[in-house]
C-alpha cells in the first residue's frame, strides 16, 4: 500500500490516502493528501456528491477507513436512495459503523439572528461523527450551502477558516464540495481556504453530446497529471480513465500473428502482422472491410487469445449472421468467452466518453487483439483532430499494453487519389495499411487488396485479388499484364483470349517456317539453273579457247615457215 | 441544568425555550442573561428555560440539528422557532420568538 510504502521512503514525504476510484489515484499519483481537506468543485449535476460518496465507500469497503458523510444539501434517505442504484450499499455500511450520516439543514427565513454567535454547534457534531465511528475520512457536501442559510459573512467565513484547520487537525482525509462560481471556482470562494489539492469536475456539452470532465487544478506538494480526464459514472460508480499519450516508449514484439488469410500472411514476409502492432483496413463500401476484421477475430480466437470487437455499424447478431455467410463461424468463441463483440452507435456519447468505455472494457476482458469497425463512423461526433487525438492516444493505450489493434476506414469512392488518404489522417498512426479498391473492368466490380505499407517487414508491393467464398477469404494473382491489371471474369477472359492468340502465333510460326523452306527450295533451283547455264558457257568459252590456242599454233607454224623461206639472219 | 422560571408546566401559557450552548463561552454566557432579561420583562412568570450543553450532550447538535451556539429553541407554544445569536438585539430576538413585549 502505498502508506507503507511512503513511510519507508521519508517520513516528510507527502503521505497520500487512496480513494479507490478508479483512475483517480493514478492520476492524482496516490491519492488525495492525507489529513487534509480536498475541495471538489464543478457545477450542478457534475458528480462531486458521487465522487465524494465513492470516496468514503471506497474507503470503508477497501481500505477499512470509516467516513463521515456530512450532508447540507440532501437528506440521508435521499443519499442512500441515490447511490444504491451505483451498488453502494449505505444502510449496510452505517450499520457496522463503517459509515456515518449526518444532514445539516439550515433554512435562513426559520432562523432569525440576534447577535454575535459561532458554529460551534457544527464542530460538536462533527467531531462526535468523527468519533463515534473512528473516521478517517470525511465529507462536507456542500459546505457552501451555509452562505445561504446564514446572514453574516464575516462570521461564516472566519468559522470556515477555523474548520478546515480544525479538520487538518484533527488528522482526517476530507473531501469538501463547492459550487462553481462565474468566474471562480467556488462561489463564495472556498479555494481560499482549502489550498492543498482543488479537483474541478465539468460536464460539458459539445454537439448535444455530454462529456464528464475532471481535472487536479491543483495539488500541493505532489506531481499530478495537468490534462482534463474524462470520466464516466456508470453501475460501478465513477472511473476516471488516465488517456494522455503515454509517449513512445513501448517495448515492441518481434513475434508474429496470422491476419487468419494465408495468402496474405504470405504477402506480409510469410508470417503475418506484428503482435502489438496496428492495422487499418481501408475500402469504399462493400470492398470487404469487415469480413478481413472478422477473419483476424476467427484467427485470434482459434489461437485460444480473446479478441474484443467493437462494431460502430453493424449489431453483433447481424455480424455473426453475416460472416457465417462466408464461412465464418464466430458464434462459438462468443459462447466460450473468447471473443466479445460491443455494438454501439457512435453517437450515443461523446469521443471521450467512447474512449473511456474502451478503456474500461479493455481493462475488463483483456484481449489479445481489438478489432474496431469502422473507425471512420467516430467522426460523425467529433472533428478531425479530436478524432485524430482520440485514436492516438487509443492506439498508445493498446500498444503499451501489446494488443493487437485491427481498424477499419470507410473511404469515399472517388479515385485514387482519396483512396488513398483516410479520412482524418490516421494512417501515420498505424504499422501496416491494407489498401481494398473496387477494380470496376468489363461490366462487373471486383476487389483487389494491396499493402500500402507495413513497418519493419519487407511487404509484397503486388495486388491480390480478394474473394468472399463460401469458406473465407481468399487471395488469388491478378492478371497483370500489358493490358492493365484485370480481375474477376475479365482475368479469365483475358487469360483464355492470351490462349487463343497463343494458338494464333504457334499457326504462323508454322506457316512462316514452310515458306521459308520453299524459298529455300526455289532459289537452290535457281542456283542449280545458273549453275548449269554456267556450266554451259564455261564449256562454250573452253572450246573457243581451245580453237584459239589451235590458231595459235597454226599461226606460229605459219610464221617459222616463212622465216625459213626468206632465209633469215642465222644468229637470230 | 434546566432553571425553570415557574413551577406550574401546566399552565397553557408558560413558554418553554431551549438554549443550547457550548460550554461557558462569553457568548453562552451573554445569551443567557439577555435572555432572562427578556422573559422577565415581556412574559414575567410564564417562561421556562432549559439551557442544554452540547459538549456534554453531543448527539443533541444532530438530532436537533443544531449548527451556531447560541441557539435558542422556542418549543412551546408551537410552531417551533429557532434563533441564534447571543440575543444582544432584542427586537430581533422578539420577532425571531415571535414573543409579545
Amino acid at each position: 500500500m502505498v502508506k507503507a510504502i511512503n513511510n519507508v521512503e521519508s517520513p516528510e514525504e507527502l503521505q497520500k490516502c487512496q480513494t479507490g476510484i478508479r483512475g483517480l489515484d493514478e492520476i492524482t499519483d496516490g491519492g488525495l493528501p492525507k489529513g487534509r481537506p480536498t475541495l471538489v468543485c464543478g457545477s450542478a449535476g457534475c458528480g462531486k456528491t458521487l465522487l465524494a460518496m465513492e470516496f468514503l465507500v471506497r474507503g470503508a469497503a477497501q481500505y477499512n477507513e470509516p467516513g463521515v458523510f456530512v450532508s447540507f444539501e440532501e437528506s440521508s434517505e435521499e443519499l442512500v436512495q441515490n447511490v444504491a442504484s451505483l451498488g453502494f450499499d449505505l444502510n449496510g455500511l452505517i450499520a457496522h459503523k463503517k459509515m456515518y450520516l449526518d444532514q445539516v439543514r439550515i433554512e435562513r427565513s426559520e432562523i432569525e439572528e440576534t447577535g454575535e454567535y459561532d458554529l460551534e454547534g457544527l464542530f460538536i457534531r462533527l467531531n462526535h461523527a468523527i468519533d463515534s465511528i473512528g473516521a478517517n475520512r470525511v465529507v462536507l457536501d456542500t459546505i457552501e450551502s451555509l452562505y445561504s442559510g446564514l446572514a453574516n459573512e464575516g462570521i461564516l467565513r472566519a468559522e470556515l477558516r477555523r474548520l478546515f484547520r480544525w479538520l487538518k487537525e484533527k488528522g482526517v482525509t476530507a473531501i469538501v464540495t463547492g459550487e462553481r462560481g462565474e468566474n471562480t471556482l467556488t462561489r463564495h470562494g472556498l479555494e481560499e481556504y482549502v489550498s492543498d489539492c482543488v479537483i474541478l469536475l465539468d460536464n460539458r456539452v459539445e454537439g448535444q453530446i455530454s462529456t464528464r470532465r475532471l481535472r487536479i487544478v491543483k495539488y500541493r506538494g505532489s506531481s499530478h497529471g495537468t490534462n482534463e480526464y474524462p470520466f464516466l459514472i456508470d453501475e460501478q460508480g465513477i472511473s476516471v480513465l488516465p488517456i494522455t499519450s503515454l509517449g513512445l516508449q513501448h517495448d515492441v514484439s518481434t513475434e508474429r500473428i496470422s491476419s487468419g488469410i494465408p495468402r496474405l500472411d504470405i504477402m506480409l514476409e510469410g508470417d503475418g502482422y506484428y503482435r502489438g502492432s496496428s492495422i487499418l483496413i481501408s475500402g469504399t463500401a462493400g470492398t470487404g472491410k469487415s469480413s478481413i476484421a472478422a477473419t483476424f477475430a476467427n484467427a485470434t480466437c482459434s489461437r485460444g487469445e480473446r479478441c474484443l470487437y467493437f462494431a460502430f455499424e453493424e449489431s453483433a447478431s447481424q455480424i455473426i449472421r453475416n460472416m457465417h455467410s462466408i464461412g465464418i463461424g464466430l458464434q462459438p468463441w462468443l459462447e466460450q468467452g473468447l471473443l466479445s463483440i460491443h455494438a454501439v452507435r457512435p453517437t450515443v456519447y461523446g469521443l471521450e466518453m467512447h474512449l473511456v468505455k474502451m478503456y474500461k472494457l479493455i481493462n475488463e476482458f483483456k484481449p489479445e487483439v481489438v478489432i474496431m469497425d469502422p473507425v471512420t463512423n467516430l467522426i460523425s461526433i467529433g472533428s478531425e483532430t479530436e478524432v485524430k487525438s482520440m485514436l492516438s492516444r487509443l492506439i498508445d493505450f493498446l500498444k503499451a499494453s501489446h494488443i493487437t489493434a485491427l481498424f477499419t476506414n470507410l473511404s469515399h469512392a472517388g479515385g485514387a487519389v482519396s483512396l488513398e488518404q483516410t479520412e482524418f489522417g490516421i494512417s501515420s498512426l498505424m504499422d501496416t495499411w491494407i489498401l481494398l479498391r473496387d477494380i470496376e473492368l468489363g461490366g462487373e466490380r471486383n476487389r483487389g487488396l494491396y499493402i500500402l505499407k507495413s513497418r519493419g517487414m519487407a511487404h509484397s508491393n503486388q495486388i491480390r485479388e480478394f474473394l468472399l467464398t463460401d469458406r473465407g477469404i481468399d487471395l488469388v494473382d491478378v492478371y497483370a499484364g500489358p493490358g492493365g491489371v484485370l480481375t474477376g471474369s475479365a482475368r479469365s477472359a483475358q487469360e483464355a483470349q492470351e490462349k487463343a492468340a497463343e494458338l494464333v502465333r504457334r499457326d504462323e510460326t508454322g506457316r512462316k517456317k514452310r515458306e521459308l523452306d520453299r524459298k529455300k527450295k526455289a532459289l537452290e533451283v535457281q542456283i542449280t539453273a545458273l549453275r548449269s547455264e554456267f556450266e554451259a558457257v564455261e564449256e562454250e568459252t573452253n572450246k573457243l579457247i581451245q580453237q584459239e590456242e589451235i590458231k595459235e599454233k597454226v599461226l606460229a607454224a605459219d610464221r617459222a615457215g616463212m622465216m625459213r623461206l626468206r632465209k633469215a639472219d642465222a644468229d637470230s | 441544568m434546566a432553571r425553570p422560571a415557574t413551577k406550574n408546566t401546566k399552565k397553557p401559557d408558560t413558554w418553554e425555550l431551549k438554549l443550547y450552548v457550548a460550554g461557558h463561552t462569553l457568548k453562552c454566557k451573554s445569551a443567557f442573561t439577555n435572555l432572562k432579561k427578556l422573559c422577565k420583562k415581556c412574559i414575567p412568570g410564564r417562561c421556562r428555560i432549559e439551557v442544554i450543553d452540547l459538549l456534554e450532550n453531543p448527539q443533541l447538535a444532530k438530532d436537533e440539528q443544531i449548527l451556531a451556539i447560541p441557539t435558542l429553541v422556542r418549543t412551546f407554544p408551537l410552531p417551533l422557532r429557532k434563533t441564534i445569536g447571543d440575543l444582544s438585539n432584542e427586537e430581533r430576538v422578539l420577532k425571531g420568538l415571535d414573543m409579545p413585549c
